[in-house]
């Protein structure tokens, strides 16, 4: 009966270690982990969520409407090194970079004039000595505030 | 203790069978095998040197937009549920649950609370037909009934819908299916957009929305670009590039930006000014040709 519970056990660690199941992870984690530091903005339902190892970069393209208050929210798992995210204009200009501000997660802002930004993620290198290169899910999530709750 | 091992090695038998059956669609040889491994970890490693995520503004991100620039609600805009049965191939279903969400998105903004349910329960219809597991099952449209007088609570609803869809499309290998549905959404807020101006051409907000839509549809078509070789997608960047036609003839000036904190806030402001002209007969075609393209999607 153990001999047959190792084995279950085994079998059970390989279904869940496979990288089909740890993208699936990277959904959970963007809801669970990533979502609520939207708050008080409402998401605006796309998900974007991937597996990164250290140094490796991801890069999202989106237009943001002038008059609009955003909020973006870029998130690792917390067995990765920092992850640093710049936002860059069209012709990749830096206009904010969260390694100013401690990697801070979350970075609010509103346009005078409607823009395409790029927003550029890069896990960093761990300082740590070791064989083992770490990986794990990276999720970024933009918010926009519903205006009628904003208080002027 | 004989049925508890039966069990087990029922359970042990069909896990095993899932697990390795998930990566070997086809038969191969050993040496072919390697080959392939090979040649898709280079693939893989290539992809996630430099992944790219194209966001399209959301169909409540535009339903909230139109309302800031004084849209007005009007039924008749929308794609009537009626026409569900109309859709059997998987694009039009793709097309139809982006377009649906955008209506979705649209009434819940103007408080239709009775055509919200009704256009919940439509995209429900369609994401399930489109095998996306979950998106939208009965607990949210209950949800939604519960919490029918409050605004806040039916976008959090569509907001979780729109990405239990939109992640589960991605996470199974269907990105370009996603790109489809998001593309619905996007055609159906620039038609009910630019319908709504038609009728109240001195709405200069709602004409600036508009001409900021050349802007997303760059990054519409930079992501229906990365699946070209899809059939599907092949049909509809076409008639996107036709839009995008009207849009090159809009000339747009936009100064340098500058980015200011506020300190007490802790909101940035990226100050910068833009300046266009957008004449009245290509604003006249760009309607008829959204109008065509959208009405074809709906048929």
């Amino acid at each position: 009966m153990k001999k047959y519970s190792i084995i279950l056990v085994a079998i059970l660690g390989l279904f869940f270690l496979s990288p089909q199941s740890a993208k699936a992870q990277c959904k959970t984690f963007a809801k669970t982990t990533c979502k609520s530091e939207l708050l008080p903005y409402v998401h605006d339902g796309i998900y974007n969520a991937t597996v990164l190892s250290e140094g490796e970069t991801v890069e999202l393209y989106k237009t943001f409407y002038s008059g609009q208050e955003y909020r973006i929210v870029v998130c690792g798992d917390e067995s990765l090194p920092p992850v640093e995210f710049q936002i860059l204009d069209g012709d990749r200009n830096v206009l904010f970079d969260n390694k100013d501000n401690d990697y801070s997660q979350i970075w609010d802002f509103k346009l005078g004039a409607s823009q395409m930004l790029v927003v550029s993620i890069q896990v960093q290198t761990s300082e740590e000595m070791s064989d083992e290169i770490k990986s794990g899910c990276v999720a970024v999530l933009v918010g926009f505030m519903n205006v009628e709750n904003k208080l002027e | 203790m004989y049925k508890t091992k039966l069990q087990l090695g029922s359970l042990i038998f069909l896990m095993s069978v899932f697990l390795f059956s998930c990566n070997s669609p086809e038969q191969t040889n050993p040496e072919e095998e390697i080959d392939q491994e090979i040649n898709e970890q280079i693939t893989e490693d290539f992809n996630q040197a430099k992944q790219v995520f194209y966001s399209l503004p959301s169909p409540i991100e535009t339903a909230m937009l139109m309302k800031r620039a004084g849209a007005k609600y009007d039924e008749n805009l929308l794609n009537s549920i009626t026409n569900i049965p109309n859709y059997s191939t998987t694009l039009s279903k793709a097309l139809n649950l982006g377009i649906y969400s955008a209506d979705l998105s649209f009434v819940s903004m103007f408080d239709q609370s009775q055509a919200s349910i009704k256009y919940l329960s439509a995209t429900k219809r369609l994401a399930d037909d489109l095998g996306i597991l979950n998106a939208v099952d009965q607990s949210y449209i209950k949800r939604m009934e519960n919490n029918i007088n409050s605004r806040d609570s039916l976008m959090e609803i569509i907001s979780e819908t729109f990405m239990n869809s939109n992640a589960f499309l991605k996470e199974n290998k269907r990105p370009e299916l996603a790109a489809i549905v998001l593309a619905g959404g996007w055609v159906e807020g620039l038609y009910i957009a630019t319908q709504i101006t038609k009728n109240t051409s001195e709405n200069q907000e709602l004409r600036d929305r508009i001409i900021d839509q050349r802007l997303s549809l760059t990054t519409l078509l930079a992501l229906l670009d990365k699946y070209k070789n899809d059939e599907n997608i092949k049909i509809i960047s076409d008639d996107f590039k036709k839009i995008q036609k009207i849009y090159d003839n809009i000339d747009v000036n936009t100064s340098k930006i500058k980015a200011v904190v506020d300190e007490e806030s802790n909101v940035t402001t990226l100050e910068s000014t833009t300046s266009s002209t957008f004449s009245e007969d290509d604003f006249v075609v760009l309607s008829n040709l959204v109008s065509e393209i959208r009405n074809n999607y709906t048929k």
